[in-house]
């Protein structure tokens, strides 16, 4: 048996980059590790209630994740609401209506959103935005649901400014570039036969991209769309500064509330004991809730890719 | 009598509607991006507004003040800088080695299909969870804030953004290049080092500034790591100023000079990122 020769830098080389790309693996199994061990405490005291406790009373050590949850979840889902439909829209206008001049300084600019920083989101946000849209525009939304029997629930409360759905509304801005490239890629791959053909008998450009178009990069869509949700759920900075930091259930969009990631950024440095470690299983439970998201949005992802054979 | 009726109107009105629904959605698509482009205008200006006019000399060269007097943000920019630095020192190798893993050596095995996927993982990672992470196997063992600990939160966060571009780029350099330098008889180490690397440059340094451009204005993850300081400090090893904490803190406080230097902070730290963000679209042009 003859072996191929390989000098021993080849070899080295070789394992050098392979325990590399290791590190990588085992970095995601540290994460996952050291949040498990940190928040022991609070997993053995409180069990699986923890998930369904809604008080948050570190004078009383009584600790429940269901309020940053919730709001976590809420601020999310009011986030792609808003961002799916735009996105839809913006990746529709660069692949079938911009002039392909236009495309190139168009496409960076809706990326820019997503470079500027998280931080400055929210000071923005606060200082801003919240005060005219406390001003001008919640009293009119308020007002005008007044009457309407369930509407009038969701948009009640008092025009604080900040709350769950300036939260939303700001993470919306901060997911539409990431949904939008994913979107904006997927279109493109679209055969072009497809598309004339459907021209060819006549629709309209929004038939075509309704009825061929999205159809036909229907998994590709839920994947980028999964991607958006994936950084709404763990921003945490913009979502600070408006959400309103308070530990209550929303009983309206209006009103104040506290995401897992929010919770995080004010109390940990302050926390200690049990506290420290309800706050790190809320970590642990945020990092799980993204990895299952992206996990989503991958396999539809692949299965657009295979589908079509365009591997990518 | 109903149906004929609308029979014989059909092809026309049908056409008109379907033109005009047609129209309305175009319509409603172009204000999409109308939407999207409002607000990084909004932010902008606000940025340029408010925090345009307290940009001076003074900010680079005076340390954060006590409330009511003058000062800058030296020991914030210098500690942002150290830190993005030592981020980037030890993230871009790793990035740069296990991205040439998975995409020189990594076509057949578990390893690689398992470590790209984790990669994905890494890069969707909450920034403030990273923050914990570091906290809890850094910062909770040696019992204190550092600013070492926030380099290495950094560069955890540079990790994946740069295995992802390696990967990716390397995979762009046509299997031809690699065959004709073998055919030479060149080892596959030289292959990678001085023709793929070199093939692929301009995209594995476009990641990496990429990279550089996200870790700059991350605050969430120095929080619990490298925390604040008042005082300038080129000392690592212990609480470093930075600008996105510096940001965060001063724009929340009810001290009008503080906020001025929030406003200034955050309008610098959008021009460099927004700057780098730029630069490495034109590089990768090139």
């Amino acid at each position: 048996m003859k072996k191929h020769q390989t000098g021993l830098t080849d070899v080295l080389f070789r394992n050098v980059t392979r325990a590399f790309a290791f590190l990588v693996f085992a970095l995601l199994a540290a994460i996952m590790g050291s949040l498990l061990y940190g928040s022991r405490e609070s997993i053995s005291r409180n069990g699986f209630a923890f998930l369904w406790t809604n008080d948050w009373d570190p004078v009383h050590h009584i600790y429940g994740a269901l309020v940053p949850v919730v709001g976590t979840l809420l601020t999310s889902a009011i986030a792609l609401a808003i961002a799916v439909p735009v996105s839809f829209g913006i990746a529709m206008f660069l692949t079938e209506l911009s002039p392909r001049w236009l495309r190139g300084p168009l496409g960076t600019a809706v990326e820019l959103l997503a470079a500027i920083p998280s931080i400055i989101y929210g000071m923005w946000g606060l200082f801003v935005f919240v005060p005219l849209f406390q001003q001008y525009v919640q009293p009119g939304v308020i007002a005008l649901f007044h009457d309407v029997p369930v509407l009038r629930d969701v948009f009640s409360g008092p025009p604080f400014g900040i709350g769950v759905f300036t939260a939303g509304l700001i993470l919306s801005i901060m997911v539409i570039p990431f949904i939008t490239a994913v979107m904006r890629d997927v279109f493109e791959v679209v055969p072009p036969m497809l598309k004339e053909s459907a021209y060819g008998l006549g629709s309209t450009t929004w038939e075509v991209v309704w009825n061929i178009v999205l159809p036909y990069t229907k998994n590709g869509v839920i994947g980028g769309i999964m991607l958006g949700l994936g950084r709404a759920l763990g921003e945490t900075m913009a979502v600070t500064f408006v959400i309103g930091n308070a530990f209550l259930l929303p009983t309206s969009i209006f009103s104040p509330s506290n995401s897992i990631a929010s919770a995080l950024a004010n109390e940990f440095n302050e926390a200690g004991g049990l506290q420290k470690s309800a706050l790190l299983e809320l970590g642990l439970i945020l990092f799980l809730i993204t990895t299952i998201v992206l996990a989503l949005s991958k396999f539809l992802l692949l299965r657009l890719a295979r589908n079509e054979g365009t591997g990518r | 009598m109903f149906d004929s009726d609308s029979r014989s109107g059909g092809p026309n009105t049908v056409y008109r509607r379907r033109r005009r629904f047609n129209r309305i959605m175009l319509t409603l698509s172009m204000l999409a991006l109308a939407f999207g482009l409002f607000w990084l205008c909004w932010i902008l200006v606000t940025l340029l507004h408010r925090g345009g006019g307290a940009l001076s000399w003074t900010l680079f060269t005076q340390s954060t003040p006590p409330p009511g007097a003058d000062g800058g943000l030296l020991n914030a920019i210098l500690g942002s800088v150290m830190m993005t630095a030592t981020g980037t020192a030890i993230g871009t190798p790793i990035g740069i080695l296990a991205g040439t893993y998975l995409a020189e050596y990594g076509r057949r095995g578990w390893l690689a299909p398992a470590t790209r996927f984790l990669n994905d993982v890494l890069l969707s990672a909450p920034s403030i969870v990273i923050g914990l992470f570091i906290y809890a196997v850094y910062v909770a063992q040696v019992g204190h804030y550092s600013g070492w600990a926030g380099g290495f939160a950094l560069a955890i966060l540079v990790v994946p953004v740069v295995v992802r571009s390696t990967d990716n780029m390397l995979q762009l350099v046509p299997n031809s290049l690699r065959e004709a330098a073998a055919a030479l008889g060149c080892p596959q180490w030289r292959i990678v080092v001085f023709i793929c690397y070199r093939a692929a440059r301009s995209g594995i340094i476009t990641g990496v500034l990429l990279a550089v451009a996200r870790i700059s204005g991350e605050t969430a993850p120095l929080l619990f790591t490298a925390l604040n300081n008042q005082f300038l400090t080129l000392d690592m090893n212990v609480p470093i100023a930075n600008l996105p904490v510096v940001i965060y803190q001063y724009a929340a406080s009810p001290f009008a000079d503080w906020n001025r230097l929030a406003w200034a902070g955050a309008a610098l730290i959008t021009l460099i990122v927004l700057g780098i963000n730029i630069a490495a679209r034109t590089f990768f042009r090139k």
